[in-house]
């Protein structure tokens, strides 16, 4: 249940319980009252009016009583008179119950309410006592009914009702209103927040809410903003850490870089000299040679991942047909041994360059850590290319399927390191993101490594 | 064999790269900075300049418009390793290719006989061939545009060549890499890009929509129709 709802709930049924308390005992006290005294006077009218029938007259036939009822029925009522089995008046006796005629019986003045022609009557009933002897007073063996309306009283006992309803239910709306506005002040500054927090979820590490009043909500506002201030805070130290660490490999690497050049630049006279160079020199000459080249190699594959990291990394983007790409990018590094199904008229929009570095990175891998034979697979899927590079070894460890696209990740610490530079996956995966595309490893079920290349063939732009 | 102009303005690069264009049997002259390469330029009369983007002074980009500028000389730049930016820039200052540092020795060596090699376009018969405003001369290797000639750098030349060897017919970017940068699919498209934007601003009467150097979306360019 939201908390909205709960404090609506709150208030409605606080609201119901004064309503009630206030309407509901005001309005039973006031129909009590309204009906005790309405009773009250028709007894005492009837009794006067009872009173006014003495002396009695001796004879008590039918006529007689006729004549009792007559002058105790009052405008609106009728009566009626009995004694010794004989009854007269103009009274329907069937709404004399049972329980009312035993009180009379008994000497007592009885009154009840009844149903009667689709209103509510009031019947009153008394026994005319005779006085014998100044003290003890008799029955006369008369009893008497009156029947008169009572349903005067009882509307205006319902009109009270319904003021009771009115007020009660005005009462309900206006809690209702003032627990929406109370269920707002409040919610307010929670769903402010709630959004401040999801901006930070999000990474919006500047998201802080407004701090009003000295209340609890306020309270809970300011700590959330401090602790968003010490989080950014703290974020902003760790990033500009980083961005010092990566500006520093991307220093070394370009620092790096001139001396190599100029070695580099000599190494083609080297080769071209070594073999008229006596024994150790020209072994010792080869190595310089072949370790200089692998050194440019890790260069300027460090120099690619600091390009990468920071964003300046570009996409050069051409029409081309994807098939020739990879055959040259195949020819180019002298990888024969590859067993390839490449179909024709697969064009695409993307930077032949880069998708030659995956390329070569992925069959060099293949051919180095698999087991020949290798092929590599071309076809459409939708709106993508594939390529895929397996090998028919062992495939990779579930261990290290995670980790293939690592930077320096060795499959097997006990691996030299003349294998290469150690990101030339890194590099085919990043490529393929800087593409919008994605590149998976996995094992295919017959054994062997299975690596797949999904990238957007792009469309006209 | 070539002479070449080696503007480098770090010592053991400058050394490293004389010492191998030497060998390999090119005649070299290897200065620090631009000005002074810019000094040399009449003097020793080169046939290629080699040049080093990052110059202390007067940098590598002016250095390359002041040289297309004053002519046609072939001219390859070093760049740090796809630096886009800078590559972008060098080719629209007039560069017709380059090599990114550090380089083997037979990359530069390729670059530079790519850039010399200048009438592979077999000549046909006819001397001279007439598109529209534009005369071609194979053989004398001029182009005049309303009878007046137009000065185009080695690269720019031989594009048109090719393109206008065939007219009507595409070519993907691919293809002129191969013919004319002597490079395959693995070649650097922006190469073509750049040259052809610099051929067009030659040759076009509104660049914006060339007539000669037509765009094939998709495909790569070709030479009309007229």
């Amino acid at each position: 249940m939201t908390l909205r709802l709960r404090l609506l709930l709150a208030f409605a049924l606080l609201s119901i319980v004064t309503a009630v308390a206030v309407a509901g005992v005001g309005y039973v006290r006031a129909r009590d009252a309204v009906v005790q005294r309405a009773q009250d006077n028709a007894v005492i009218e009837t009794t006067n009016r009872v009173e006014q029938l003495y002396p009695l007259p001796t004879r008590l036939d039918a006529a007689a009583l006729e004549r009792i009822a007559g002058r105790v029925s009052g405008r609106e009522g009728t009566a009626l008179a009995q004694a010794r089995g004989v009854v007269a008046g103009s009274m329907d006796s069937s709404v004399i119950t049972q329980e009312l005629r035993d009180l009379v019986s008994s000497g007592r003045v009885g009154w009840q309410r009844v149903p009667y022609q689709g209103g509510v009557w009031l019947v009153v009933g008394m026994q005319l006592r005779v006085t014998s002897g100044g003290s003890s007073s008799g029955s006369s063996g008369v009893e008497v009914y009156v029947l008169r309306p009572f349903t005067t009283e009882i509307e205006f006992v319902g009109e009270l009702a319904r003021n009771a309803w009115l007020v009660g239910g005005a009462g309900l709306l206006f809690a209702l209103g003032l627990g929406f506005l109370a269920a707002r002040g409040v919610l307010g500054p929670v769903r402010e927040l709630q959004l401040a927090a999801w901006k930070l979820g999000q990474g919006d590490l500047t998201a802080r809410v407004p701090v009003r009043g000295r209340d609890e909500l306020a309270s809970v506002a300011s700590t959330f903003n401090s602790t968003a201030s010490s989080l950014e805070h703290y974020v902003g130290e760790l990033q500009r850490m980083e961005a010092d660490a990566r500006r520093f490999v991307a220093d070394v690497s370009h620092e790096l870089k001139t001396p190599l050049a100029a070695m580099t630049a000599v190494t083609d006279v080297l080769d071209a000299e070594t073999g008229s160079l006596p024994g150790v020199a020209g072994q010792a000459a080869r190595l310089v040679n072949r370790e200089t080249l692998n050194l440019t190699r890790l260069v300027n594959d460090l120099i690619e991942v600091t390009r990468f990291d920071s964003g300046t990394a570009a996409l050069a983007l051409d029409d081309v047909d994807v098939a020739e790409v990879i055959r040259a990018s195949l020819r180019m590094r002298g990888f024969t041994d590859v067993t390839t199904s490449l179909p024709t008229d697969v064009r695409a929009r993307l930077d032949p360059r880069r998708l030659d570095v995956i390329v070569a990175n992925l069959v060099g891998n293949a051919l180095r850590h698999g087991s020949p034979p290798v092929f590599l697979t071309l076809w459409i899927e939708g709106s993508s290319l594939v390529i895929s590079v397996g090998d028919s070894g062992p495939g990779l460890p579930d261990a290290v399927l995670p980790h293939v696209f690592a930077r320096f990740y060795k499959a097997d610490s006990a691996r030299g390191r003349s294998e290469g530079s150690g990101l030339g996956l890194a590099i085919a995966w990043e490529n393929a993101r800087l593409h919008g595309g994605t590149l998976v490893a996995a094992n295919r079920p017959g054994g062997g490594a299975l690596f797949t290349l999904r990238l957007p063939l792009g469309g006209e732009r | 064999m070539p002479r070449v102009l080696l503007i480098e303005d770090d010592e053991a690069v400058r050394e490293g790269l004389s010492l191998a264009l030497t060998y390999q049997g090119h005649t070299v002259d290897a200065v620090r900075t631009g000005e002074e390469g810019l000094d040399l330029l009449s003097s020793v009369a080169p046939d290629v300049v080699v040049l080093d983007l990052m110059l202390p002074g007067v940098d590598g980009f002016e250095v390359c418009r002041r040289i297309r500028a004053a002519g046609d000389l072939p001219i390859i730049m070093l760049t740090a390793r796809n630096d886009d930016i800078d590559v972008v820039a060098g080719l629209e200052a007039g560069a017709d290719d380059y090599v990114a540092k550090p380089a083997q020795a037979r990359v530069l060596e390729a670059r530079i006989r790519a850039v010399l090699r200048r009438s592979s376009v077999s000549a046909p018969e006819v001397v001279a061939e007439r598109y529209g405003d534009l005369t071609i001369d194979r053989e004398g290797l001029v182009v005049t545009r309303l009878g007046r000639p137009v000065s185009l750098a080695p690269t720019e030349l031989r594009l048109l060549l090719e393109l206008s060897s065939s007219p009507g017919r595409v070519m993907s970017r691919q293809q002129l890499l191969e013919s004319v940068w002597d490079q395959g699919y693995l070649g650097d498209s922006r190469l073509v890009d750049a040259c052809v934007q610099r051929l067009r601003s030659k040759i076009e009467d509104d660049a914006a929509a060339p007539l000669y150097v037509q765009t094939v979306r998709g495909f790569g360019y070709r030479f009309g129709p007229l």
